[in-house]
């Protein structure tokens, strides 16, 4: 078109604007219709590239995004991790006294969502141990807030109750409706209002109420009124009457005044926490500098962490480094499966340039019906061939009776073929010789035959014939099939799976394991990631050696 | 092909020895299975090239040798082990009386050309023989798992019984397991009820697409070729682990919906690439008369245009089933029990207990993909006819 449109351009030039039937400039009129043309193309093609970027490309993008996502550490220990930023994890000290009093409140109210476990287990992939830690400190908790409570509930029954609690922190409006409300009504319970000036005199009373109340109604549905506060409650309360505006209690009149001033009086004789050292005696790990440097490292949304994992590294404080060799594992597994791929890339060569050739050199009935052969593999389904292949190469199976019978193994000596490298190589070379086979077909197709004799009569051997003349035409049919064997065989997860046993597996059967198995998303995340810039790196290879228009499919 | 070269008889110093030598080959794998391989290789070599020479030279006649071959070698197998061995007698028979025959007057000549060393014609059959093989290898896992699959034992080799041709040794009972287990029902009713949905998704979009994207102008083409086909490139462990991770946060994750989409997304490619196909040989002014003899772009569509690239819409959509029916990966991860599909169970059946039904639902998936691959030979041959690509 844009021919046209130049020459359209030429001839305005020469001979002032050429006219459409209508009237317009031609230009605008060929514009216009070239214009609606790409949008009913795009129009067309819209629906399914909607639907392709909804159901597949966003998948993909959320697995990319999971693989640095980091957001569990900061969400549920947002209090240390901001203490936390101040302390100098090369001095090999703990943190000081007020990052485990943020510890103290922040495990409080995720023990009680029940998010620590989970918490525990994200920081399991990057210290051992840390899962237990977590969920033995979840059960701890309570006993160091409780120190308070008792406290405070001996000075004053009123404190025991929750409703108390509520008609001093809460507002009138919202107290008069929650007294009428009844869970068996179904209506919605009100959402909890704070009396006004309760954030100024009993600042972090009031903030753990909120979300004590905010839990309360909106996780467990439970009647905010009479649900009796946590413990966390006291020891911030305590905190208040002790702390900077303890000095405005005294000028407090509302509800409860009291019992506040009385409170506000005896607080600062009371029994107190050392907060670092009920954490030490929890677990002594709380007392030691690791949790802590990896809390820190893992502070962050975003982590390149989990990359580090899949490639065999840590972090430490002086930057990322090499795990021990004895922890190293994916390194060794993304060579193991760049190896196995190499592998049946090169026996799928070997096996298919023969059968191509004698195909694409076949009087083409006979070639049609050696067709067959090569077609009916590419279309059974995966897994009968795959478990063709489990039966065969079993220790009982077909293959080693056969080598038996013949005597060319000894029955005690049955060789070992499966669940091992050999049977995957095998396996994946069968499965995957018709995607080597038919593209080598095609493009030997195209090369004339009277090359080869023409050689010959000019006196080449059939080596020098073949080697010198044919195979150079052939090589982009090589090209191609390698690399679509070597696309497909690197992400293959049944076969290595069923016929693989531990040795003989792929990157991608981790991945899976991290995903079923350990629930490790983010490694799984990371790995795959990796595995995905490998294969499109090869895809944009085969793209500008082949070009994406001219797959073809089954012949 | 036509002869190339005019052949003649060959002396009796040529062929004895090449069928002493097929034989001495023959006789080492009989041999090392009776227990002396060496035996073996002097016997076979002895009684096969005496076997040539007798049937060229003294018998003469080719008919009454190459029958009297077999018969003969049948006989003595059946002697000397039963059924087994009466049916490698006759292969034996039928093999060396051909082969002596054809070396004998000279007609492994005939078709190959007429400068070639002696050599070279080794070659050239060595060659053939070694792509049978390879072809054989090919061909052989399928080929094995039909007869085992009616085995009547738990086991999965053959067993003496079936090696004898017993009636005993062989029995449908996998297959009656297959149909009389509420397991394998379920999960070929899942696999029924998502494949065609799954199906109908990628076609209707996929053809609509094609369409576009064969216009003369689309902007961002390759880009958006890219897009469509990489469901296709993505290796399936990433897709999978890709749509779990998504469809859980949606909620589409252990759903029906979320299965179909996911197979939907997986058969896209195979739509596009084969109707974009079709549609290369597409004839534009087909559609251009007909928009001229009054029809709106909707009656075109489907009067003249769907008819002449349904072969390739129906070749597409069976891509896709077949990509969705056969599918694992992604459905292990994106379903739940309630989706376990047939290849989800044959899955689970290989990785934990493996019983020999899955070789009767491997037979019958054979089938079927044998004759599926029927119909998209036939219609690919019938969309080159309807294209005038092909005269046949």
């Amino acid at each position: 078109m844009s021919d046209t449109a130049d020459a359209t351009n030429d001839t305005s030039e020469q001979a002032g604007p050429v006219l459409a039937a209508d009237g317009t400039p031609l230009k605008r009129s060929l514009n216009r219709a070239l214009r609606r043309q790409k949008l009913s193309a795009l129009l067309l093609i819209a629906p399914l590239l909607i639907f392709i970027l909804v159901t597949f490309i966003a998948p993909i993008a959320d697995m990319l995004f999971r693989s640095v996502e980091n957001q569990i550490v900061q969400d549920t220990l947002p209090r240390t991790t901001q203490t936390l930023a101040e302390w100098d994890s090369e001095s090999g000290e703990t943190p000081g006294a007020p990052v485990y009093k943020a510890l103290y409140e922040d495990l409080f109210i995720a023990q009680e969502r029940k998010l620590h476990t989970r918490l525990g287990s994200r920081l399991n992939y990057e210290l051992t141990g840390a899962s237990s830690l977590f969920r033995k400190s979840g059960r701890g908790v309570d006993d160091i807030g409780e120190v308070y409570q008792d406290q405070f509930e001996d000075l004053n029954d009123f404190w025991k109750k929750g409703e108390n609690w509520n008609a001093l922190l809460g507002s009138d409006a919202w107290l008069t409706e929650i007294s009428g409300w009844k869970k068996s009504t179904g209506d919605v319970q009100p959402p909890f209002e704070m009396r006004e000036g309760m954030a100024e005199l009993l600042p972090e009373t009031a903030e753990y109420y909120a979300i004590f109340a905010d839990f309360v109604q909106n996780d467990d549905e439970d009647n905010l009124y009479k649900e009796d506060p946590w413990a966390l409650i006291y020891s911030a309360f305590y905190d208040d009457l002790t702390g900077p505006t303890a000095a405005q209690i005294a000028s407090y009149t509302g509800p409860a005044s009291a019992e506040l001033g009385e409170a506000a009086a005896a607080a600062p004789a009371f029994e107190t926490v050392d907060y670092k050292a009920a954490f030490s005696e929890i677990d002594k790990d709380w007392g030691k500098t690791p949790i802590w440097g990896t809390i820190r490292a893992y502070s962050p949304a975003l982590t390149n962490g989990y990359f580090l994992n899949a490639v065999d590294m840590q972090k430490s404080p002086d930057g990322p480094e090499f795990r021990p060799d004895n922890e190293r594992i994916y390194g060794t597994l993304f060579l193991r499966t760049l190896f196995m791929s190499i592998c049946i890339t090169v026996s799928c060569i070997l096996l298919g340039y023969p059968v191509a050739w004698i195909l694409a050199n076949l009087p083409a009935r006979t070639a049609n019906l050696l067709m067959i052969l090569v077609l009916l593999p590419f279309w059974t389904s995966l897994l009968v061939r795959t478990s063709a292949w489990k039966v065969m190469l079993q220790q009982q199976g077909v293959i080693n009776d056969t080598l038996v019978w013949l005597g060319i193994v000894a029955d005690d000596s049955r060789l070992a073929l499966i669940n091992n490298q050999t049977g995957t190589i095998i396996a994946m070379t069968h499965i995957l010789l018709p995607f080597m086979i038919l593209p080598l077909y095609s493009v030997m197709q195209t090369v004339p035959p009277s090359y080869l004799r023409a050689a010959k009569s000019l006196g080449a051997t059939n080596w020098t014939a073949f080697w010198r003349v044919y195979f150079p035409q052939s090589v982009p049919g090589i090209g191609a099939g390698s690399i679509l064997v070597f696309i497909l065989s690197i992400g293959y997860y049944i076969t290595p799976e069923i016929v693989g046993g531990t040795t003989g597996t792929f990157i991608s059967n981790r991945i899976a394991y991290h995903i079923s198995s350990s629930l490790n998303w983010g490694l799984a995340a990371a790995l795959g990631a990796i595995l995905l810039a490998v294969v499109l790196g090869l895809y944009w290879t085969y793209d500008k050696i082949v070009g994406i228009d001219n797959v073809k499919l089954g012949g | 092909m036509v002869a190339l070269t005019p052949i003649s008889r060959k002396p009796v110093g040529f062929y004895v020895p090449v069928v002493a030598a097929a034989g001495a080959f023959a006789g080492l794998f009989v041999g090392t299975a009776q227990g002396s391989g060496l035996l073996g290789i002097v016997i076979g070599a002895l009684t096969m090239g005496a076997l040539a020479f007798i049937l060229t030279q003294l018998i003469k006649n080719e008919t009454i040798a190459r029958w009297g071959s077999v018969i003969l070698l049948a006989v003595i197998g059946f002697i000397l082990g039963g059924v087994p061995m009466l049916v490698l007698g006759v292969i034996f028979g039928w093999f060396f009386g051909w082969f002596s025959f054809w070396l004998y007057e000279g007609r492994y000549r005939a078709k190959v050309a007429p400068y070639l060393t002696p050599g070279q014609v080794l070659w050239h059959f060595a060659f053939r023989i070694i792509c049978g093989a390879i072809l054989v290898f090919l061909i052989t896992p399928i080929l094995v798992v039909m007869p085992l699959s009616f085995n009547a034992e738990n086991f999965f080799t053959f067993t003496p019984e079936m090696l004898r041709f017993d009636p005993e040794g062989y029995s449908l009972r996998h297959y009656k397991d297959f149909f009389n287990s509420s397991a394998w029902q379920g999960a070929v009713w899942n696999s029924v009820k998502i494949a065609p949905a799954a199906t109908l998704l990628s076609v209707s979009f996929g053809t609509l697409a094609a369409i576009g994207l064969s216009q003369q102008h689309v902007p961002f083409r390759r880009a958006i070729m890219a897009i469509l086909i990489s469901p296709m490139i993505v290796p399936l462990i990433i897709s999978a682990a890709g749509m779990y991770f998504f469809y859980s946060r949606v909620g589409l994750q252990g759903t029906y919906v979320g299965v179909v989409l996911a197979h939907a997304a997986l058969g896209i490619p195979f739509v596009i690439i084969t109707v974009t196909a079709t549609l290369v040989g597409f004839d534009r002014s087909l559609t251009r008369a007909a928009a001229n003899m009054g029809a709106n772009p909707v009656t075109t569509f489907f009067r003249v245009q769907m008819p002449l690239i349904l072969p390739g819409v129906i070749s597409g959509g069976l891509f896709a089933f077949i990509t969705s029916f056969d599918e694992v990966v992604v459905v292990l991860f994106v379903g739940s029990a309630g989706q376990k599909t047939l290849p989800w169970q044959m899955f689970t059946g290989l990785r934990e207990q493996i019983s020999p039904t899955i070789l009767a639902v491997a037979t019958i998936l054979v089938v079927i993909s044998i004759c599926l691959l029927t119909v998209v030979e036939l219609l690919r041959r019938r969309s080159e006819r309807l294209r005038g690509m092909s005269p046949g």
